[in-house]
């Protein structure tokens, strides 16, 4: 009997191939949809942890509750030692140390005298280290707009509109004036080797860009660093470890004493990210919930319809004496197995797709161009468990949850009536 | 020779809900059916045929009155006891021969032997020798759609036959048939009677149907306007 339904399934395209390749379709954009929606929203998060938050981060607990201010008095001491430690102990992470500091800019003329200045933003990080990946990180080498990128000690970047403003070009030299660690006014001196641009308004006003080495002679905070920003291997944000490693370091080296402590903060933790984070975990719920519905709805419909087109058959059936149960639990099992067989293809199909948008992205800076909150421009799919599993809900639930309400009309209808719709 | 009833039908009445009204598609019919007949229901279109015919098959109910088919009566069947009822003792031939289009003729004619249990080895024989009766075993592994209309109703009457039924009923089996495959198919289906003692009843008002019958029930807006037996039947 088994044998016989199967071959009936097999051979009978509309009933086996055609719905098979609906649910697969259906399954396919569920799970391709949740990986774009998990990647964009995740996508805008490493932007942030790229240029400001790490995945977690290190500080001094009194330079956490300044961060706002960059205040590179209290910054974090002995940072060589404590890395190590850090490396040793979170191996899934490797970690970045950076100086955020606030200062003016002095071009000066010919004679030495002031030409132009401006307020700005200076970013200390590893620019010169080989196995620094920090130009990585922060998309350097495309956002460079004039020069080239600092090879040597006391190069710079400066960004592209501070540039022009202040009237200076690579090869330049400018003067930062700012504050030391220990509060005493200083003066350094940069060659200007590029300009950047990020395309970011808010990164691209007063940046300027420089090797912590230099920074911290500039600013006399010898093995010390404002920030020590850590970032998971996997390459993306993971709030549940983040939390979990911040709440692991920081009951090993927080005390309630020593406001020079080093504190370990997820990206959460910090500002407002972690509204944004739960935000987007929300959001991409919402989305995916909806998307799910929507195809629910298509694939519950393709069921129906399956089931109704075989009003006839059925007939036949009954009238030679199967039980209306029996007839009933094999259209159920027929719409299981095409459900299962879909969702099985679609999660394979979907996942292989969010992949190579994982790896390759989409490009959309034409689309956010002028954009002035830090958006990603590419867009990466971002494979995650759900997506595992979310396609067997429209798959597999919506399919079968269809087929049997459309054989409940095999109950309802007198075995007669189904006769006449099949002469008919 | 007296042959034992069995079907005893008994002032029963058949109504169809219609909107708020009802409709009486069979109006207090009495009729007894004996072991091995040859019989027909005969009548213009809507005059009640097929309703009587689906009750007696127990793919409906009677409103009113009793039909007790083979000892048990048919308003009375759980759904599964009137689908044991068919499976094991009735066959059905339509119109439309009903065929089960992506099944090959062999296993169209299987199918009622799956729902029985009956093992593999005695099903092979029990198939062909249904498809020997109606002489299509060189079609064994066709398909219905490449068949011809009175192929696919011989196929048919070999489903209906296969399990030895002691009823088998008949809906205007030659209506989609010309000339010759309704002769054909006729005899083939009064062989089987004679030979299997298989009890027939047939709906039709096709006079090629009539001319075999053993015995006409002419049927007239849902009541019996005439029960002829015809003892010796000369065409
Ligand atoms: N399920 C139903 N609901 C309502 N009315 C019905 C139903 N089935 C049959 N009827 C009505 O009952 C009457 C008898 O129908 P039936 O199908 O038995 O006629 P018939 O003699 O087989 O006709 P035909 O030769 O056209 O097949 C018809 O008027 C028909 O409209
Ligand atoms: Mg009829």
């Amino acid at each position: 009997m088994i044998k016989f339904l199967i071959k009936g399934l097999w051979r009978d395209k509309s009933r086996s191939r055609l719905p098979i390749i609906v649910v697969t379709i259906g399954v396919t954009l569920t799970v391709l949809m949740h990986a774009y929606i998990t990647g964009f929203m995740g996508d805008t998060i490493e932007m942030n942890a790229r240029f400001t938050n790490g995945h977690i981060k290190v500080m001094s607990a009194a330079y956490a509750e300044n961060m706002d201010q960059m205040p590179v008095d209290l910054a974090l001491m002995n940072v060589e030692e404590l890395i190590t430690s850090l490396r040793d102990g979170y191996p899934e992470t490797e970690w970045a140390a950076r100086i955020k500091f606030g200062g003016l800019i002095d071009a000066p003329d010919s004679r030495g005298e002031t030409r132009s200045q401006g307020p700005a933003i200076g970013f200390g990080i590893d620019l010169l280290s080989s196995q620094s990946r920090e130009t990585q990180r922060l998309n350097l080498e495309k956002a460079l707009r004039q020069g080239k990128m600092p090879s040597g000690p006391g190069e710079i970047l400066l960004s592209d509109a501070f540039a022009t403003k202040l009237k200076v070009a690579p090869g330049d030299t400018v003067t930062l004036i700012g504050s030391s660690m220990n509060g005493s006014m200083t003066m350094y001196n940069f060659i200007v080797a590029g300009t950047i641009s990020f395309g970011v308004e808010i990164m691209d006003r007063g940046t300027i860009i420089a090797d912590i080495s230099d920074v911290r002679m500039a600013l006399d905070m010898p093995d010390a660093a404002g920030e020590i920003l850590g970032f998971m291997n996997t390459g993306f944000y993971d709030n549940t470890k983040a939390l979990e490693i911040a709440g692991d370091f920081n009951r090993k080296y927080l005390t309630d004493t020593d406001e020079y402590d080093p504190v370990m903060k997820s990206l959460s933790q910090q500002g407002n990210m972690g509204q944004y984070v739960a935000m987007s975990e929300i959001w991409s719920m919402y989305v995916s919930l909806i998307f799910i519905f929507a195809m629910s709805l298509v694939l519950w419909n393709a069921g129906l319809l399956g089931g109704l087109r075989r009003y006839g058959e059925v007939g036949i059936r009954l009238a030679m004496g199967e039980e209306k149960g029996h007839v009933y639990r094999s259209m159920i099992w027929e719409s299981v197995i095409i459900g299962l067989v879909g969702s099985v293809l679609g999660t394979a199909l979907g996942i292989f797709f969010a992949w190579l948008i994982q790896t390759y992205g989409i490009n959309i800076s034409g689309m956010m161009r002028g954009a002035s909150v830090m958006l990603p421009d590419t867009i990466r799919a971002r494979i995650s468990p759900p997506d595992f599993y979310i396609g067997f809900i429209p798959g597999l639930i919506s399919t079968v949850l269809g087929t049997m309400l459309s054989g409940i009309g095999i109950y309802k209808r007198q075995t007669a009536r189904l006769f006449k719709e099949l002469e008919a | 020779m007296e042959n034992k009833s069995i079907i005893s039908i008994s002032r029963l009445i058949k109504r169809f809900p219609m909107g708020k009204d009802e409709f009486t598609a069979l109006r207090d019919i009495s009729l007894t059916f004996t072991e091995g007949e040859f019989a027909g229901l005969i009548g213009p279109s809507g005059s009640g045929k097929t309703t009587l015919l689906n009750i007696i098959g127990s793919l409906d109910v009677p409103t009113e009155g009793e039909a007790l088919v083979l000892g048990r009566s048919i308003g009375k069947l759980t759904t599964r006891e009137a689908a044991r009822l068919r499976k094991e003792n009735i066959g059905f031939i339509f119109q439309s021969y009903n065929l089960l289009a992506v099944h090959t003729v062999y296993e169209n004619v299987e199918f009622p032997l799956l729902l029985l249990n009956i093992p593999s080895a005695g099903r092979h024989k029990m198939v062909m020798d249904a498809l020997e009766w109606v002489g299509l075993t060189d079609k064994v592994r066709s398909k219905p759609p490449q068949l011809s209309g009175g192929q696919c109703q011989r196929v048919a009457i070999a489903r209906a036959m296969v399990k030895k039924p002691s009823l088998v009923l008949a809906d205007e089996p030659t209506a989609n048939l010309d000339a010759d495959n309704s002769h054909h198919i006729l005899q083939t289906m009064e062989t089987l009677n004679r030979e299997l003692k298989t009890t027939f009843i047939f709906a039709t008002h096709d006079d090629k149907v009539i001319s075999y019958l053993h015995r006409k029930i002419f049927l007239l807006d849902g009541r019996v306007d005439k029960d002829e037996i015809i003892r010796s039947n000369k065409r």
